[in-house]
C-alpha cells in the first residue's frame, strides 16, 4: 500500500516527502476513498482471521491486537527501569539502611522523610526509625538509589501500578519498603504467548 | 377493517423491530469493528457473574458474551438512564426536552415507506410488505428527513449555548445542501423506473438487462448511485461529514444534552445510518429482489429453473433485503472509520459546486439515453 502521491526522487533532505500535484483520479476523491476503505477492510479481515485462529489455538505467534489485557496480563518492564522502591535487608533481616540521610538530601522532590535512631549493634551507628517515601510526590528519578552509600535503597520491584484512594495512602512506610522483593525478570511475552512490545 | 389495522400494526412492529435492533447493535459494532480495524480488542469487560448457586451454571454461558463485549450497550444504557435529567440554565426547557423526540420521530417515520418484501398472499389476503403504501414513497422519506432538521435546530436554539447554536446552523445548512443533491440523484432512478412508489421501483429492478444482468439501480445509474450514497452519508452527519457534531474538537448541537436525551440523539444517528442503508438498498441495489428470483422460483439466464413455494420466495426476499441493509450499514461503518473529516468550505464546495452539477448532468444524460432508447 504505497502512497501514490509520493513520487520517487522527491524526498527533501529533511525526510518529509514532497507531494506532487494531485492527479485527476485523486482529485475526484471517490477512488481514493475506495482505496482507503479497502485498506481498512483488509486490516479488519486480517485481524478478525487471526482472532478466530487464536480462539482455536492456532497462529499464536501472529499478533491480532496490540492491546495488553492489563490486570491479567502485564506489560514487559525492562529490568533496568526504575520502579517502586524497596529497602534491602541484611542477612539477619534488619534494614541495610544506616540512616545517613543521603537519599533524603538528594531527593529533588523532597519526598523522603527519615527519622534515625541508635542501632543496638555497636558496629553500626544508626538505623532508620521511620523511613517514609511519598510516592505521590516522587518523580522516579532514581537519585536516591545512586546516592545511597550502603546500596540500601533500590528501585527494582517492577511494581508500576501504584495507586491509592488518598494522598496519605501513597506514602510508603518502612515496613512496606522492607516487604518489597526484587522482581524476577519478566518474559517479553504476554499470557497468550504473543510477543509484546518492550 | 380491524384485521387491516392489525396487519398494518403488525407490519409496523416488524419494521420497528428490524430498525431498532440494527440501530441498537450499531453501538456494539461501532466499538468492536473500530477496535479490530485499529488492532485493538475493544470492549470485553462489561458484565457480571452470578453468585447464587442456582444461577451459577449460567456463568460459562456469560463468559463469551462478556468477552465479545455484548453487554457493553447495556452498561451504556444503564449509565445514560441513570444520569440526571438536566436542562441548561436560561434555555427553553420544553423545547430542549422535545428536540430529541422530534429528531428521533422523524428518523423513524421514514421507514414506513420502505418496502421489505413483495406481496404476501396469506389466507386469501394480499399483504404488501410495506408499512405504508404511498405512491410518493421516496418524496415522503425525503420530507421526513427534511423535517428532522427541526429537531437539530430546536436543540441548538433551545440550549442557550452559542456553540450548540452554531452546531445546529452547520447541521441545518449541511443537510439542506445535500438534500438538493440527494433529490436530484433520485430523479434519474424515477426516470428509469417511471414511478415515485418505492414498491414499484423495487419491482422494476427485478427485470433483466440483456437477459442476464439484474436491472438494479446501480447498473443503470452508476454515477447516481455514488452521488446518492455520498449525499446520504452527509445526511447522516457522521464522519467524514460530522461537522455538525465534531465531538472531539468543534462542539456540536447536542452539547447541552446528557443522559437519555443524549442517548436519543445517538440512537437517531444510528437510525439514520440504517435509513441510508435501507434507502440505498431500495433505490440502487434491488431492495428485496434476489437475482433471478421470480414469483415462482429461480429462473436462471442459462435456462435452469428451481421452483420455490410462495412463502419461500417471500422469506428469501425479506432475508435478501435484510442482508443488503446490514452490508450497507457495514460499509457505512467502515467509511466512518476510514476517512478524515472534511473542512466546512470543502463540504460546501463538494455539495454545491461538484455534486449538484454532476447530478444535474446525470439527469440530462439519463433523459437523453431514455429518449434514444425509445426512439430506436
Ligand atoms: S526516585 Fe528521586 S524523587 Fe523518588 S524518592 Fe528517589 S530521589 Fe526522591
Ligand atoms: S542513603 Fe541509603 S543508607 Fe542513607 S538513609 Fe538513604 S537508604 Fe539509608
Amino acid at each position: 500500500m504505497e502512497n501514490v502521491a509520493r513520487k520517487p526522487g522527491t524526498v527533501t533532505p529533511a525526510g518529509a516527502p514532497k507531494r506532487g500535484p494531485l492527479s485527476f483520479w485523486e482529485r475526484i476523491y471517490v477512488v481514493e476513498a475506495a482505496r482507503g476503505v479497502w485498506i481498512t477492510t483488509v486490516h479488519f479481515c486480517r485481524n478478525m482471521w487471526r482472532h478466530t485462529l487464536h480462539l482455536v489455538g492456532l497462529a499464536k505467534d501472529k499478533q491480532a491486537a496490540v492491546t495488553v489485557q492489563y490486570p491479567e496480563e502485564l506489560r514487559y518492564v525492562p529490568p533496568r527501569s526504575r520502579t517502586r522502591h524497596r529497602i534491602v535487608r541484611r542477612e539477619d533481616g534488619s534494614p541495610r539502611c544506616v540512616g545517613c540521610m543521603m537519599c533524603e538530601t538528594i531527593c529533588p522532590a523532597r519526598c523522603i522523610y527519615i527519622v534515625a535512631e541508635e542501632d543496638p549493634d555497636p558496629n553500626i551507628e544508626k538505623r532508620p526509625k521511620r523511613f517514609d517515601i511519598d510516592l505521590g510526590m516522587c518523580v522516579f528519578c532514581g537519585f536516591c538509589v545512586e546516592a545511597c552509600p550502603e546500596d540500601a535503597i533500590r528501585m527494582d520491584t517492577q511494581m508500576v501500578d501504584l495507586a491509592a484512594y488518598s494522598r496519605n495512602g501513597m506514602i510508603l512506610t518502612l515496613d512496606q519498603l522492607l516487604a518489597g522483593e526484587p522482581a524476577a525478570p519478566r518474559e517479553a511475552t504476554n499470557a497468550l504467548g504473543e510477543r509484546v512490545h518492550g | 377493517m380491524w384485521i387491516d389495522v392489525a396487519i398494518k400494526v403488525g407490519l409496523a412492529m416488524v419494521m420497528m423491530l428490524i430498525v431498532i435492533n440494527i440501530a441498537g447493535i450499531h453501538s456494539w459494532v461501532e466499538r468492536k469493528q473500530s477496535a479490530v480495524i485499529q488492532d485493538r480488542w475493544g470492549a470485553n469487560r462489561a458484565g457480571f457473574t452470578f453468585r447464587a448457586p442456582l444461577l451459577r451454571w449460567l456463568n460459562p454461558v456469560m463468559r463469551p458474551i462478556i468477552y465479545l463485549g455484548l453487554l457493553q450497550p447495556l452498561a451504556d444504557l444503564m449509565k445514560l438512564v441513570a444520569k440526571e435529567n438536566w436542562s441548561p440554565v436560561g434555555g427553553m426547557k420544553w423545547l430542549h426536552a422535545s428536540a430529541p423526540f422530534f429528531y428521533l420521530l422523524f428518523a423513524f417515520v421514514g421507514f414506513s415507506a420502505i418496502p421489505f418484501g413483495d406481496t404476501l398472499h396469506v389466507a386469501g389476503r394480499d399483504i404488501s410488505l410495506q408499512v405504508a403504501h404511498l405512491n410518493v414513497g421516496f418524496v415522503f422519506i425525503f420530507a421526513m428527513a427534511g423535517l428532522g432538521v427541526y429537531g437539530i435546530v430546536l436543540s441548538g436554539v433551545s440550549s442557550n449555548n452559542n456553540y450548540a447554536f452554531l452546531g445546529a446552523v452547520r447541521a441545518a445548512s449541511q443537510m439542506i445542501s445535500y438534500e438538493v443533491t440527494l433529490g436530484a440523484t433520485v430523479i434519474g432512478i424515477v426516470m428509469v423506473y417511471g414511478s415515485l412508489d418505492l414498491q414499484e421501483i423495487v419491482r422494476g429492478q427485478g427485470a433483466l438487462l440483456w437477459g442476464w444482468l439484474p436491472k438494479w439501480g446501480v447498473f443503470v445509474q452508476p454515477l447516481g448511485c455514488i452521488l446518492f450514497f455520498t449525499a446520504a452519508l452527509a445526511e447522516t452527519k457522521r464522519i467524514p461529514f460530522d461537522l455538525p457534531e465534531g465531538e472531539s474538537e468543534i462542539i456540536g448541537y447536542f452539547t447541552e444534552y446528557s443522559g437519555t436525551k443524549f442517548g436519543m440523539f445517538m440512537l437517531a444517528d444510528f437510525v439514520e445510518t440504517v435509513m441510508v442503508a435501507a434507502l440505498t438498498t431500495t433505490l440502487f441495489f434491488g431492495g428485496w429482489q434476489f437475482p433471478y428470483l421470480h414469483a415462482s422460483g429461480f429462473v436462471f439466464p442459462w435456462g435452469a429453473q428451481v421452483a420455490v413455494g410462495h412463502y419461500g420466495v417471500v422469506a428469501i426476499q425479506v432475508i435478501s433485503f435484510l442482508i443488503k441493509v446490514v452490508l450497507f450499514c457495514w460499509l457505512l461503518m467502515t467509511i466512518r472509520w476510514t476517512l478524515p473529516r472534511f473542512r466546512y468550505d470543502q463540504l460546501m464546495d463538494l455539495g454545491w459546486k461538484r455534486m449538484l452539477p454532476v447530478s444535474l448532468a446525470n439527469i440530462a444524460v439519463t433523459g437523453l439515453v431514455i429518449l434514444l432508447i425509445e426512439a430506436l
